[in-house]
């Protein structure tokens, strides 16, 4: 293959310890919303998560022993796979769904690219995009306790507005992980306290996303209306655990500035003009595929890189 | 294999198979496949076009002059095209129907340009005609074996009959037969022909002839692999 048409993806954690250390942090920092999901969602929540990480580790594991690949199994990135892509899907989905996802992510997302590390785009994220798109009915229908409501998104694209106060608690309905505004920001203030997370991208996106539906939203600088845009929905969650991807980001610190205000741009045009409520699952994979070309023309220092 | 026509139908359907080894003709291969009745089609008016087109550019190969070889072959083809098209509008509307728009652009097909150039304007009509055959028959199975596959998981049908239903245990995988779905079937299976070694210009077994750069990757050194 000529050089021109390699994509590097630059080896961004450096030994196999680390890399563990990382994602027994990540671990930590999902369980707040993984109980939130739990207590909120009841059974079936545990249920979809649980079958979600196991497709993961079994996915990989199979993989690697078919492939005769070195073991990588042992460092828990599938369990936080798993886990991401569980918090990600609806409480009553059919068990097929996360099975075919936690398998999708693994092997076509991560392992054809060459395993955890190389992969180009969040996994979790292109298997619920590639689940949305299979099975739009079971990933659409949103139920707590078996009784399906709207979710707070779709009460505000119907000109409505939701109660912000259940919005931050997480007592409405969603995708599993994204209901708890709370449970999310513990896991990311714990990310934040550990170094596991990349702090410049989620802020920009933040900010520029709050920006965006400010100007653009049709309700000017109403702070309910922009409540409402950023707790609804996998906004806050996408924030804190996707944007912050230690992997999926530029490194450097100007690029991850142009990454999160691309992030924060594409999902409030999605958000504002789409037909859909939620897309930020869209809008961050477009941004992901930015990435190289980020990093082809803004390479990082070799300052900022010791 | 001696018998030297026979040789080139060999060739065309696995050694070169337009679709998993040359990957030529991608925008129908990857547009029509939604099911297995489309690719066959797709794949039989193809072959007849590219048969018909072959033998008359080998017929024609001293007369046409080389500055203008590309519109000559084009008018060429255009004709059995249409044929073609009028044909298929005549005698099977619905399929006529569902593959619509891909059929007039039989015309600008990389594998029937493709074979004019590399060998209908070097080879005799019969040697050519069979190399149609061959290539023909390559493109129509490949056609086949993806649209089955894609209808098998993303619909969950084969030929038209329903296999399984959507049910709680499980439901076809609908991004299948979507554009994204032909992507992911066409990679899954070009890989799945790599690792069973098939016998392949790609898998390192020469035709034993000038095939230019597309043909043995592992035994031609050249820099591009």
């Amino acid at each position: 293959m000529s050089d021109s048409l390699r994509v590097k993806t630059s080896p961004r954690v450096k030994t196999a310890a680390q890399w563990s250390k990382l994602m027994f942090d990540m671990e930590i920092a999902l369980i707040p919303a993984v109980l939130f999901a739990a207590y909120h969602f009841g059974f079936s929540a545990i249920k979809v998560i649980t079958v979600s990480v196991l497709a993961c580790v079994l996915s990989e594991l199979v993989y690697d022993v078919c492939l005769k690949r070195e073991r990588g199994i042992t460092n828990g990135t599938a369990v936080v796979t798993g886990l991401l892509l569980g918090l990600t899907l609806p409480a009553d989905v059919a068990l097929y769904v996360p099975i075919l996802g936690g398998a999708f992510a693994t092997i076509v997302v991560v392992m054809l690219y060459g395993g955890y590390g190389q992969h180009f785009m969040l996994p979790a994220l292109a298997a619920r995009c590639f689940m949305q798109i299979s099975f739009a009915t079971p990933m659409t229908t949103f139920t707590v306790d078996g009784v399906s409501s709207a979710t707070p998104l779709a009460v505000l694209q119907a000109g409505n507005m939701p109660n912000l106060t259940d919005m931050a608690i997480g007592t409405v309905n969603g995708c599993l992980g994204e209901v708890s505004a709370i449970a999310i920001l513990i896991g990311f203030i714990y990310l934040v306290i550990r170094k596991a997370a990349k702090i410049v991208t989620p802020v920009v996106y933040v900010a520029v996303f709050v920006a965006f539906v400010g100007i653009f939203g049709g309700h000017g600088f109403d702070m309910n209306y922009i409540g409402a845009q950023v707790l609804g929905g996998g906004f806050l969650f996408a924030a804190a655990f996707y944007a912050s991807d230690l992997v999926i980001n530029p490194e450097n610190v100007l690029g991850q500035v142009i990454y999160g205000a691309l992030l924060g741009l594409l999902t409030g045009v999605f958000r504002t003009m789409g037909s859909t409520p939620e897309n930020v699952t869209y809008a961050i994979l477009v941004c992901n595929l930015l990435i190289p070309l980020i990093d082809k023309y803004l390479p990082v220092k070799e300052k900022e890189a010791a | 294999m001696k018998n030297k026509h026979l040789d080139a139908i060999y060739n065309g359907l696995l050694r070169e198979n337009p679709i998993f080894v040359l990957m030529l003709g991608m925008c129908p291969t990857l547009a029509v496949t939604t099911s297995a009745i489309n690719g066959a089609g797709m794949g039989i008016s193809t072959t007849v076009v590219l048969i018909l087109s072959n033998m008359l550019i080998a017929a024609l190969r001293k007369i046409i002059p080389d500055g203008v070889r590309m519109p000559a072959y084009i008018v060429v083809v255009a004709t059995f095209v249409t044929l073609v098209d009028f044909i298929m509008e005549a005698f099977t509307y619905s399929l006529y129907q569902s593959l619509g728009l891909y059929i007039p652009l039989i015309v600008v097909n990389c594998i029937i340009l493709g074979r004019a150039e590399a060998y209908a304007s070097k080879n005799t009509v019969t040697m050519s005609a069979c190399d149609g055959i061959g290539m023909g028959l390559g493109f129509t199975v490949a056609l086949v074996i993806l649209g089955l596959v894609r209808e098998f998981l993303g619909a969950g049908t084969a030929f038209g009959i329903t296999i399984y239903e959507a049910s709680a245990v499980f439901e076809p995988i609908s991004i299948i037969t979507k554009a994204p779905g032909a992507f992911l079937v066409l990679a899954m299976l070009s890989a799945l022909q790599n690792k069973l070694k098939m016998k392949s210009a790609t898998n390192g077994v020469n035709g034993g002839e000038e095939k230019g750069c597309a043909s043995d990757c592992e035994s031609c050194g050249g820099e591009c692999h």
